[in-house]
């Protein structure tokens, strides 16, 4: 029992320090917001060591088997804590200035942490559903943080509403598949699932089909990413810029882990699917996202494009391709998160500005912000030498490997059309004469996380290879079953 | 049959009275009670809203707070029956897993005490 206690070591610190800042924030006589986020800061950085040191116990499960530690889960809940605390770390200038400086924001994007660990070492169904319930309900309540905006309060209200819905479909399909497999365990459903003649039992397609459903709705990969653009356009800034990465990395672990470890056998029933809502998210985050005036509708479409790029390598199902995810997620959330930076830097006297046009001649206004976003753009565009290339080259190779031709040629075609939208911001900072010359200044969190990211997205090229290996371990832990030690794997490297 | 039939006398007899006791209890105040009606008390709810209205009517958020926190302290004790039921079988570890799961509910508690939650005005 108590080695039980120590494998959800990572959620229990995440979980008992939220009780404890919330109380503090509660009691406390004067306003105590600055210093929940940083206890919540602090929380998460401690939880996100816990869970890499937890890889050096290798495989291990605890509860009976519900919740599975391996190098994977370490990797993958160090990268989603690790993105909360950044997400934190830049609202805080954002909220205070907004009026929204509450102490219940940093309680909650904890609470949400602890919920994407659980969903990220799910090993059941319903523990999956449970880490997807804890964390839903605290995002659907940051979504709303504005109460006194009556778009926030909306996209709240749409997001929740949706989300119920994608929950549902989640549960049907995971109530069939108890109910054709006889367990609620992923190795148990993975026995029970094998094709007879290449065929599936068609209440088991169902059930597979429903389930993945109701996690692509939670990745917002098409055709269920319609909440997307206007959650991430009501939203407060600062909560979109934490719903654009860390949700988005449990999402996707956990959505590997389920077909990987629950349907490894399944592939032809699942591989098609994946093909397909690849395809689409890809058409859909390149061809939609050229209309919008607005940066975060902007960033919405550019996110549902990227989960498209991410399932290319998923797609092909093999252990580059799951290494290809889960590099192209980690780099996919490094240049959200700068991206975003920039993004809550634009304020003018009046405000906040959203409008892609305010960013006109920006570069001789603000020529750091401006290179920032920049090389964010160049990177997300997936141009040479940048970050988001390498995570594009890895999916693509993948695919292209397991013999998804027509897959990857559509994926690159559809990387040119991305490319229009995200130069023709860098055109309009550049090359546009500036309207007014009214922004201020960047607040220091915020240029320094861009300048970092930046910094890595422009260099990643130098020295790649600490995170490809990282990525290598984390897909072989998940494949093999076995515990591969990516963080001692790594450092005792020649 | 017999045995069947005997085993449900009991029922028949539990009917019967409950037959009788109610319809005493509604002939005898048509005789013994007093009656003076006015429009409070002909009212289907002497407090609250009315029962047949407009359904889109405001009401106070309040009302609604009282609620939700009603049915978490609710669902709370549907959870401590089976766990006494067990308590026997569940252990040392069962109770201090109750008891953490009481102590979070105590921390929702407190924290919507001090947010005035609970604060009617």
């Amino acid at each position: 029992m108590f080695n039980d206690i120590g494998l959800i070591l990572p959620e229990l610190v995440l979980f008992l320090g939220a009780m404890g800042l919330l109380m503090l924030g509660a009691f406390s006589s004067k306003d105590a917001t600055r210093t929940v986020d940083f206890g919540a800061i602090i929380l998460l950085l401690v939880a996100a060591v816990l869970s890499l040191t937890q890889s050096q116990n290798g495989y291990a499960t605890a509860f009976n088997g519900a919740f599975v530690v391996d190098g994977f889960a370490a990797l993958m809940k160090a990268l989603t804590f690790v993105a909360t605390a950044i997400a934190i770390l830049m609202s805080r200038d954002f909220m205070a200035r907004e009026k929204l400086a509450r102490f219940e924001f940093s309680v909650l994007l904890v609470l949400a942490a602890t919920g994407m660990g659980m969903m990220i070492s799910a090993n059941d169904l319903i523990a999956l559903y449970m880490g997807i319930e804890l964390q839903s309900l605290a995002l659907y309540v940051v979504a709303a943080i504005n109460r006194d905006s009556l778009r926030s309060t909306e996209s709240g209200l749409k997001y929740f509403v949706l989300g119920a819905l994608s929950s549902g479909l989640l549960l049907y399909g995971a109530s069939l598949i108890y109910g054709f497999s006889g367990s609620i365990e992923f190795a148990e459903i993975a026995k029970a699932f094998q094709p007879v003649d290449g065929q599936l039992p068609i209440a088991m397609t169902i059930g597979l089909v429903f389930l993945i459903a109701g996690l692509a709705f939670k990745i917002s990969a098409v055709p269920f990413h319609m909440w997307t653009p206007d959650v991430y356009e009501g939203a407060p800034t600062a909560v979109t810029a934490f719903f654009a990465a860390a949700p988005k990395l449990a999402g996707m672990a956990i959505f590997l882990r389920v077909m990987l470890t629950a349907f490894p056998d399944a592939i032809i029933a699942w591989q098609q699917i994946i093909i397909f809502v690849s395809f689409a998210s890809m058409l859909l985050g390149a061809f939609a996202a050229i209309g919008q005036q607005n940066i975060k509708r902007l960033m919405a479409y550019s996110s549902i494009g990227h989960m498209g790029f991410a399932l290319v390598g998923f797609a092909a199902g093999t252990q580059d391709g799951v290494s290809g995810v889960i590099l192209y997620m980690t780099l996919y959330a490094i240049m959200t998160l700068g991206t975003f930076a920039c993004i809550l830097s634009m304020r003018r006297e009046g405000g906040m500005v959203e409008r892609i046009d305010n960013l006109a001649g920006l570069s001789q206004t603000r020529p750091f912000m401006a290179a920032c976003l920049a090389i964010m753009m160049f990177s997300l565009a997936g141009i040479p030498p940048m970050a988001g290339f390498f995570g594009k080259l890895f999916v693509f190779r993948a695919a292209i490997d397991a013999g998804l031709y027509g897959l990857s040629i559509l994926g690159v075609l559809s990387s040119v059309v991305g490319a229009y939208y995200y130069l023709r911001i860098v055109k309009i900072m550049y090359i546009d004469a500036p309207s007014e010359d009214d922004y201020q200044p960047m607040p220091r969190e915020l240029s320094i996380m861009a300048g970092v990211m930046a910094g890595f997205a422009l260099l990643f090229f130098v020295y790649p290879a600490p995170l490809i290996e990282l990525s290598n371990g984390a897909a072989a832990a998940l494949l093999n079953g076995a515990g591969t030690d990516v963080v001692t794997g790594l450092l005792s490297r020649p | 049959m017999q045995d069947l039939l005997s085993n449900y006398y009991p029922i028949l007899i539990f009917m019967a009275l409950a037959a009788v006791i109610t319809l005493a209890l509604m002939v005898v105040p048509l005789f013994a009670a007093p009656h003076n009606p006015d429009s409070e008390k002909n009212a289907p709810y002497e407090c609250g809203f009315e029962a047949f209205d407009d359904a889109r009517m405001k009401f106070d958020v309040k009302f609604y707070l009282v609620a939700i926190l009603f049915i978490i302290f609710d669902l709370e004790v549907a959870f401590l029956f089976p766990w006494a039921v067990a308590f026997g079988e569940v252990g040392l570890f069962g109770f201090w897993s109750m008891m953490f799961f009481l102590g979070v509910l105590t921390i929702g508690f407190a924290y919507e005490w001090r947010k005035g939650a609970l604060d009617w005005d």
